[in-house]
């Protein structure tokens, strides 16, 4: 059966408080922690970015598999925030981790789905029988406007997962899409920041795609919530993924271990595959784990994990994902944190 | 890096640390074609492992004007595993938490950006492991 053959997260060290950005706009931290359920978000250090987050989250996927990279046959890089507009952010991977120069690479977009899409696209090429691995990949430095909403989720890290065929670490069961045209969210060419539906990113967005996709997938696999020991949904915030995932059926406490959210913000592209990471760190063999992603734009991809055996012999060959969150970072003010992300303008420095 | 021509050329070494290992054992991550010491010319390629010892270091002040927003910031000598030595940033970290002798584990960052619209320098740099 194929599915993830090696799995790893990076997440930088930097983090700035939702009560900083609050205190900069004259906003009430407790109400906004509160109701986002966030306490800081990670940003990445002003040498990182979606590239170098890719290469680091892929290393440990290569530690995990213990496979030679040079048999990797495709490499899927999901950003909304890749580096460079027209140059590839795959090739630079490839170069840094030894893999290729034969192998298919291109760099995915789609809102925050753009990882679980680099991971559909490795699986079905794995499954197809067109190669023997994978590499599948969700990270971002996510963009938000100063004071608007989105400034105190959008945040920084990812998730790289090999896909291959023998010694798998998790069956990938079932997988379903479900996509439509819908303007929730959106950034045109040259424009910094990302714009917004405002409530309209709710309801008609990220829960008619998530329950949508959701309840297909337990039609499709003739699974009920309670055959799964966690769940993963895309996280905007806190609240949303808990909302979507009881409305399925499931309990808080298959969704907490995933819940990266409250320690991290959204990482877009890195969001669920990230959450994902993290119940990949704890889970059992025999476990199933169902995750639905969140595009807007708007589209969801979902899946059903099984762990294998071979699990446990390798959670411990890299960094976990909760190790990351709660271990050592540094706190940016807002001034150094506009300085970090690129948000205001110094002179030209070449 | 001045250029993308000879950035690319310096990928090999720079993205994943491809370095000569010369008959006498002197190992070289930057490309040399000749042993200094013993005039050898004959070498073979290995990867370097990218975990290794801080030898000396010092904490930038004042920097060149690529680098000036990331102040105060370390520069370390470090000597890898398998013997080759070079200089490096030491990021992620305060100045005061650096020490000689520390671990470091070398990771892929950006160096600098050619201003805004030339190519972006990737490179290694070293964090306290």
């Amino acid at each position: 059966m194929v599915g993830i053959v090696g799995y790893g997260a990076y997440i930088p060290k930097y983090r700035i408080k939702t009560s900083s950005i609050a205190e900069q706009w004259g906003n009430d931290a407790t109400t906004i922690e509160q109701g986002l359920m966030l306490k800081e978000k990670s940003v990445p250090n002003i040498d990182e970015d979606t590239i170098t987050i890719s290469v680091q989250a892929a290393k440990y996927a290569l530690k995990r598999s213990g496979i030679d990279p040079q048999k990797i046959g495709a490499v899927y890089i999901g950003s909304e925030s890749h580096p460079y507009a027209v140059k590839p952010s795959g090739t630079v991977l490839i170069d840094a981790l030894g893999i290729g120069p034969d192998v298919h690479v291109a760099d995915f977009e789609f809102a925050c789905k753009a990882g679980t899409e680099a991971m559909f696209v490795a699986y079905s090429h794995v499954k197809s029988g067109n190669m023997d691995y994978a590499l599948g990949i969700g990270a971002d430095t996510s963009q938000g406007a100063p004071s608007d909403a989105l400034e105190y989720s959008a945040s920084a890290g990812g998730a790289a997962f090999i896909f291959g065929k023998e010694n798998v670490l998790a069956n990938v069961l079932f997988t379903h899409s479900y996509t439509t045209d819908t303007a929730d969210f959106w950034r045109r060419e040259y424009m910094h920041y990302p714009r917004h539906g405002g409530r309209f990113t709710g309801e008609p967005a990220y829960f008619k795609h998530i329950l949508g996709c959701g309840k297909a997938l337990l039609e499709k696999s003739g699974l009920k919530p309670s055959d799964f020991a966690y769940a993963v949904f895309h996280m905007p915030n806190g609240k949303f993924p808990l909302k979507a995932g009881t409305t399925l059926g499931f309990t808080k406490n298959q969704i907490q271990a995933g819940l990266v959210v409250t320690a991290m913000g959204n990482t877009y592209s890195g969001s669920s595959p990230t959450g994902l990471t993290a119940i990949l760190d704890i889970i059992k063999p025999g476990e199933k784990v169902f995750m639905v992603s969140f595009g807007s734009g708007a589209g969801s991809d979902g899946f059903i994990f099984e762990a294998t055996e071979k699990i446990s012999e390798v959670q411990d060959l890299a960094p976990k994902t909760w190790d990351q969150l709660n271990g050592k970072r540094f706190y940016l003010d807002y001034g150094k944190y506009l300085a970090y992300r690129g948000k205001i303008l110094f002179n030209d420095i070449v | 890096m001045a250029n993308s021509q000879r950035y690319t050329r310096e990928i090999p070494h720079r993205y994943r640390l491809e370095a000569q290992k010369f008959k006498s054992g002197f190992v070289s991550l930057s490309r040399r074609y000749v042993d200094p010491e013993t005039g050898e010319q004959e070498y073979e390629k290995i990867i370097l492992k990218g975990t290794g010892t801080i030898l000396t270091y010092t904490v930038i002040y004042v920097s060149a004007d690529a680098f000036s927003k990331q102040t105060p910031f370390v520069i370390a000598i470090i000597e890898t595993d398998e013997g080759a030595r070079l200089t490096a940033q030491v990021v992620d970290c305060e100045p005061e938490e650096v020490r000689i002798g520390a671990r470091v584990e070398l990771v892929f960052r950006k160096i600098i950006n050619e201003g805004h619209s030339g190519i972006i320098n990737y490179g290694y740099k070293a964090v306290l492991i």
